[in-house]
């Protein structure tokens, strides 16, 4: 390596990132991918992936006529979480629920005024509630989502709460004052750097990860397999350059173009998404370097081992973009998983970059996160170029 | 004519599983995929590191402790002794939530109004943090009605098709149409590319083969890579992680079908605007990575803005998806599936005339 590095001559170096940089200029869909993805990725993160469900399709079949099945019934029509789809057949509700068009059917059986009074003179009396079950309120979710299903069951509790402290108010108002069984404990609740807990907030900056990972590994992943494919290779390895400067120049116009998209990436989140940015710019660059370093590195390998554009693309969408996506814990919570999976995900750089990327636009420059971030993303970085550098070999064989 | 289809289809094939390498390569991401996936696509918040400042020395707050303590949602319980140091922990990560008691809390829960503690969430996770506080209030919930007696009324929650909300079950089946989506767009956008970067692309033109049997030729492998991929994911999802498969076979199969077409169609269409392989891999990608996220997979798609629920209506992938998590789960039939089906196959032809359209004119 350092008799290579010696050799480094800056006019062969300059002539061969002009020559690379013409290429990527000149391809339309480098351009697409630069420019044009990131935004597209953005905003289809940012605006179609909405974990705070709101407008869930239920279904609301009401058995009972009661004034207080009623006044459930208007509870859940006034909340903002649901659009509901009334029906007087049940089977209709299931079959919809089957087809995927509605989340859950809310129930309110035909005895639930019955039971409601029965239960609640037995509690006024005090004594015997062992006799009187609770009228039942049933809530049958579509679990093929549990996620979604989840939110239906929160949601109708929360509504189910609301009438319920209505009904006690009712109650002891008509009882002047008697038996107020209001809550003793209550939570407050403090969502710190996202207070109103917008899930664009921090799925754009993990978002950045995944882009910043198409931008790096993918695009680099065809550039080596490409020439040595068309032959342009050999013609490259009958000139004096050598591995340092072959490896820099391919490695030197992909960054620029990484940091180009980057700052297109962070204008867009901050300028048009508005999603706030209370970090160092300078850390931002820092971070973002480092991580290239890596996904370029990790993109490079891949086509200088494979040497076939086919199968590089392919190596480089399930061993860089897949993993980003999912195991990035950009979506899905890294410490929830298996712990063999919590080790895998320790080599993925996006993890470190998605992390990074969330603290430095929701908390600010928090040294402590982005000190270990930046560590494991310099291991991985050089891992990555030093394996590729191995690698690279200037003969044919 | 038939024949000599065929044997277009046995090269297009050959080309893909000759070499080593090709035939590592569609299958073991495959396997790995199906291996890691399951385990990392879940929302539940499992393991998480819950703070708590507690300057109350009674006995109704370490009762509400030891409570919290128990759950499995939180393996790891961080004492912290000040408002600088609660801060700290949320800032650095250490905890995904803290909970803070005021200093008179035991004393405060036994009359009315009563005490409040306060939870303070790290939302640089929201979507975590807000699950896992839910767990919170529940465990305080309950510690309030064994107080205040028997209720009145309540609310009982079954999920159906997936009991126990085991979010295996929602991502395997959506694995395999995400899965195949990507075995079958690059098979089918890359191989004309290929052809006509090698530049044999154009003996293939001078042969008797008409332009619909080229695309013909080129579409049925990626069709047959679709059901590949698809079916193995399915067998692992049925027999290694025990997914119950209550529907019919033959329909998820007939929509694997109907997918791998208009995929296909989507494929050569991409093919057919790209002059080299990097260009026609970009261009898959750059129509794979939003589909997969408007699919609904993620998020349901009436959560999105209007515009953006029209286009997931006109992706094929959200169709799929329904499809095989409706065969699996929900025992959908052919009855149950066509609402599903017609989608598919429509957007399968439209695609596959546009493809077509734009093959014969970029050979004229």
């Amino acid at each position: 390596m350092s008799r290579s590095f010696l050799g480094l001559s800056p006019r062969r170096l300059w002539a061969l990132c002009r020559k690379e940089s013409f290429q990527i200029l000149r391809d339309p869909s480098s351009i697409l991918i630069a420019f044009v993805m990131p935004v597209v990725l953005l905003f289809v993160f940012g605006y179609a992936v909405n974990l705070d469900a709101d407008h869930l399709r239920i279904g609301l079949l009401m058995q009972d006529s009661g004034p207080a099945a009623q006044r459930f019934e208007q509870a859940v029509r006034a909340s903002r979480s649901f659009e509901v789809h009334s029906d007087s057949s049940r089977e209709a509700l299931m079959a919809a629920l089957t087809r995927g068009d509605i989340r859950g059917v809310v129930i309110v059986p035909n005895d639930f005024s019955a039971k409601l009074q029965r239960s609640t003179a037995a509690g006024n009396t005090g004594g015997n509630s062992g006799v009187n079950a609770p009228a039942l309120l049933q809530v049958l979710a579509d679990g093929s989502e549990p996620n979604t299903a989840q939110f239906v069951a929160a949601q109708v509790q929360g509504v189910w709460q609301q009438w319920r402290q209505q009904q006690l108010q009712d109650r002891s108002a008509a009882t002047t004052g008697s038996a107020s069984a209001s809550a003793l404990i209550t939570v407050q609740t403090r969502l710190w750097f996202n207070p109103s807990a917008i899930s664009r907030n921090f799925l754009v900056p993990g978002s950045m990860a995944v882009v910043m990972t198409v931008i790096g590994a993918l695009l680099t992943s065809l550039v080596v397999a490409r020439e040595w494919e068309r032959g342009t290779m050999e013609a490259l390895l009958a000139t004096p350059v050598t591995r340092a400067e072959l490896l820099l120049s391919k490695v030197i116009p992909y960054y620029l173009l990484g940091v180009v998209a980057m700052t297109l990436c962070l204008l867009i989140a901050v300028g048009v998404m508005s999603v706030p940015f209370r970090g160092s710019l300078w850390a931002l660059w820092g971070i973002t370097s480092l991580f290239l370093a890596g996904a370029l590195g990790q993109g490079l390998l891949i086509s200088t081992v494979l040497r076939n554009q086919f199968n590089a693309a392919q190596l480089a969408l399930t061993s860089a973009f897949l993993p980003a996506m999912m195991l990035s814990g950009f979506v899905y919570e890294i410490n929830s998983m298996p712990t063999v999976l919590q080790w895998i995900t320790q080599i993925i750089p996006a993890r470190y970059f998605a992390n990074s990327l969330q603290t430095l636009f929701q908390a600010g420059t928090v040294s402590a996160v982005l000190l270990g971030d930046a560590v494991f993303l310099a291991l991985l970085g050089a891992f990555w170029l030093g394996m590729t550098a191995l690698k690279t070999r200037r003969s044919l064989d | 004519m038939w024949y000599r289809l065929w044997r277009l289809i046995v090269k297009e094939l050959q080309a893909l599983l000759g070499n080593t390498q090709g035939r590592l390569l569609l299958i073991t991401p495959v396997i790995l995929q199906t291996a890691l996936f399951p385990f990392a696509a879940t929302l539940e918040v499992k393991n998480a590191t819950l703070a708590i400042y507690n300057p109350d020395s009674g006995a109704a707050s370490r009762e509400l402790v030891q409570r919290l303590a128990q759950m499995a949602a939180f393996s790891h319980i961080v004492p912290v002794h000040s408002e600088a140091e609660l801060r700290t922990v949320i800032d650095n990560q250490t905890a995904l939530l803290a909970l803070q008691f005021p200093p008179d809390f035991s004393t405060r829960v036994l009359a009315p109004p009563g005490a409040s503690v306060m939870l303070v969430m790290d939302g640089r996770r929201s979507n975590s943090a807000q699950i896992a506080s839910g767990y919170v209030t529940q465990v305080v919930n309950s510690t309030i009605t064994e107080r205040s007696g028997p209720p009145s009324s309540a609310v009982t929650v079954r999920n159906l098709y997936n009991p126990n909300l085991d979010f295996k079950w929602h991502v395997l089946p959506s694995l395999i149409a995400i899965i195949s989506t990507i075995g079958c767009l690059i098979v089918t956008a890359l191989s004309v590319a290929r052809e006509r970067e090698e530049g044999t692309f154009d003996q293939l033109l001078v042969s008797p083969l008409t332009p619909a049997y080229i695309m013909a030729g080129k579409a049925v492998p990626g069709v047959l890579v679709a059901l590949f991929q698809g079916s193995l994911i399915a067998c692992a999802a049925r027999f290694a992680y025990g997914v119950p498969f209550t529907g019919s076979l033959p329909v998820m199969l007939l929509a694997l079908m109907a997918y791998g077409l208009a995929l296909a169609g989507i494929g050569l269409f991409i093919s057919s605007i790209s002059s080299t392989q990097q260009q026609a891999f970009l261009g898959v990608f750059c129509f794979m990575s939003p589909a997969v996220v408007i699919s609904g997979y993620v998020a349901p798609i009436e959560n999105m803005p209007l515009a953006l629920q029209w286009l997931a209506h006109a992706n094929p992938l959200t169709y799929l998806i329904l499809i095989v998590k409706g065969t699996f789960l929900k025992g959908m039939g052919f009855s149950g599936a066509w609402p599903h089906l017609w989608p598919l196959l429509l957007i399968a032809a439209c695609t596959l005339t546009v493809a077509l359209r734009l093959f014969r004119r970029h050979i004229a």
